[in-house]
């Protein structure tokens, strides 16, 4: 086996100090198991929670990947001293049979090449649905703690339920191109839901007319005074007529989701998305979403990581014959599925059922 | 522990546009469940050795038809050198004269697939190499 396959405190240290080296091998080591992901985020936690996260989401060949690249190279055209260092991580599918990939995002970010301020990574989704890969959340980590500015998250090719950008990312930006489909796709819940910044890519398309009016009009659907945000939680919010800052009236401002053209092959429309991520930003930091966003997705974490903790412990504490023969006793019809549950946890000790508590070993 | 995956770079150096065929490796590649990370058309020497830096990949497959080997292979390898990652082994396509191959692996070249190469065989000398399995 070639190289240095663990993670150590000197291999911490290096990517903390922005080696591009240690950074990239770290992103491996997170990738490629649990124990080595829990071992770097203990280690870098503390560090991190610094950059700002954009998730770029939508249809397959709506632009994202080419969207990313303009992006990214507008924003490092600014003033060398504020501009940021940007870190992006694109993640393309697993092949569900072979568990194969092929990870084409860099072709459309060529023009990025050579900058030293840009570090970008393929991902493998490696079976996770949803979007992103099981690593992304880990791997956003370390080029957090690496010291990038601001992290670009390039999803999947995404349809309509893939949304766990939305947990991941301060803002989210859905893209589409023309022809999506009728108003109708556009009222349907998901993806579209999750948004911070509406595009419309490939806005040279003759057909994007009814596209973009059939966003605006599930845009101002969008019931006033209230808002839906991440994870689908409604929070009323008090209209502040004719402002979108609240600085006339002093009260909280109220994010209304932008719908931006753009046309990313030529730059088109990509500094005003610039503008439209650098005003969430603020928005979220003036009204102190920002730190909303941070205990969800910190919540949303720790249920999940309890999730597996209590998975594993359950395996580890159901001999492997016993589970075996509960699966085929509710084959055979024999036992109903929530019998069965109940055998199995009372096996392992915990409580059947939920709402009684969970017993402590 | 999860299963090992093998991450391989796909690269097209040089100025010749035709892809099919590094495409018909990175799609062969796919199948045999590896991660293929595919960079397109007309790469410089600087970019292929960045990219498989930040991608952190266990082998480099380059596909060059246009002659252009003989002086953009060498430069590959002394960057790859001069960031310390000869560990990285370099597979090489296309259209490589026979004349040409000693000197492709003398300057590091861990193996050459000529046209009409089965697919399995490149599988199993990336996978004999990266993993030190047959």
């Amino acid at each position: 086996m070639r190289r240095n396959d663990e993670v150590t405190p000197a291999l911490l240290a290096q990517a903390r100090a922005g080696s591009r080296r240690a950074v990239a091998r770290l992103l491996t080591l997170v990738e490629r198991s649990s124990a080595d992901a829990e071992q770097v985020v203990r280690a870098l936690y503390s560090a991190t929670g610094r950059a700002h996260i954009v998730g770029i989401t939508g249809s397959p060949g709506s632009g994202k990947s080419t969207v990313v690249n303009e992006l990214a190279r507008h924003l490092r055209a600014g003033d060398p001293d504020i501009r940021p260092q940007i870190g992006i991580i694109a993640v393309d599918p697993s092949s569900p049979f072979t568990g194969g990939a092929l990870l084409g995002d860099r072709v459309r970010m060529r023009d990025l090449a050579g900058d030293p301020g840009i570090f970008i990574r393929s991902m493998a989704s490696r079976g996770r649905l949803g979007g992103l890969a099981a690593a992304t959340a880990a791997a956003v980590k370390v080029l957090d703690a690496a010291g990038f500015d601001l992290i670009l998250v390039e999803t999947v090719g995404a349809g309509q339920a893939e949304v766990d950008i939305a947990a991941t990312a301060h803002t989210v930006l859905v893209i589409e191109a023309p022809g999506m489909g009728d108003d109708i796709q556009s009222i349907k819940a998901g993806i579209l839901e999750i948004a911070d910044v509406l595009v419309v890519n490939k806005a040279d398309r003759a057909n994007k007319g009814a596209t973009v009016k059939a966003l605006q009009m599930m845009l101002h659907l969008n019931p006033a005074g209230t808002r839906v945000r991440h994870h689908g939680t409604m929070m009323a919010v008090d209209p502040v007529p004719g402002s979108t800052d609240g600085a006339a009236t002093g009260e909280m401002p109220v994010w209304e989701t932008p719908l931006l053209e753009t046309v990313a092959t030529e730059g088109r429309g990509i500094p005003e998305l610039a503008v439209a991520i650098e005003r969430h930003r603020g928005h979220l930091r003036q009204t102190g979403e920002w730190q909303t966003r941070e205990t969800d997705r910190s919540r949303q974490e720790i249920d999940q990581l309890l999730q597996e903790r209590f998975m594993a412990h359950l395996r580890r504490a159901v001999p492997a014959g016993e589970r075996e023969a509960v699966i085929a006793a509710v084959a055979s019809r024999a036992l109903d599925p929530y019998t069965a549950v109940g055998q199995l946890l009372a096996t392992a000790r915990l409580a059947a059922d939920p709402a009684a508590g969970v017993e402590p070993e | 522990m999860a299963e090992r995956k093998i991450r391989v770079l796909i690269a097209k150096p040089g100025l010749d546009g035709h892809d099919r065929g590094a495409k018909v490796i990175a799609r062969g590649l796919r199948d045999a469940g590896m991660e293929v990370i595919y960079t397109g058309l007309r790469q410089t020497p600087e970019m292929v050795v960045e990219a498989a830096l930040q991608e952190d990949v266990d082998a480099i497959g380059l596909s060059m038809l246009s002659g252009a080997h003989v002086t953009l292979v060498p430069a590959i390898m002394a960057l790859l050198e001069a960031q310390a990652m000869s560990d990285i082994p370099v597979f090489l396509g296309g259209i490589i004269p026979n004349d040409d191959w000693q000197g492709m692996r003398d300057s590091g070249v861990s193996a050459i697939f000529g046209p009409g190469t089965p697919m399995d065989e490149i599988v199993a000398a990336i996978k004999e190499r990266v993993l030190g399995e047959a």
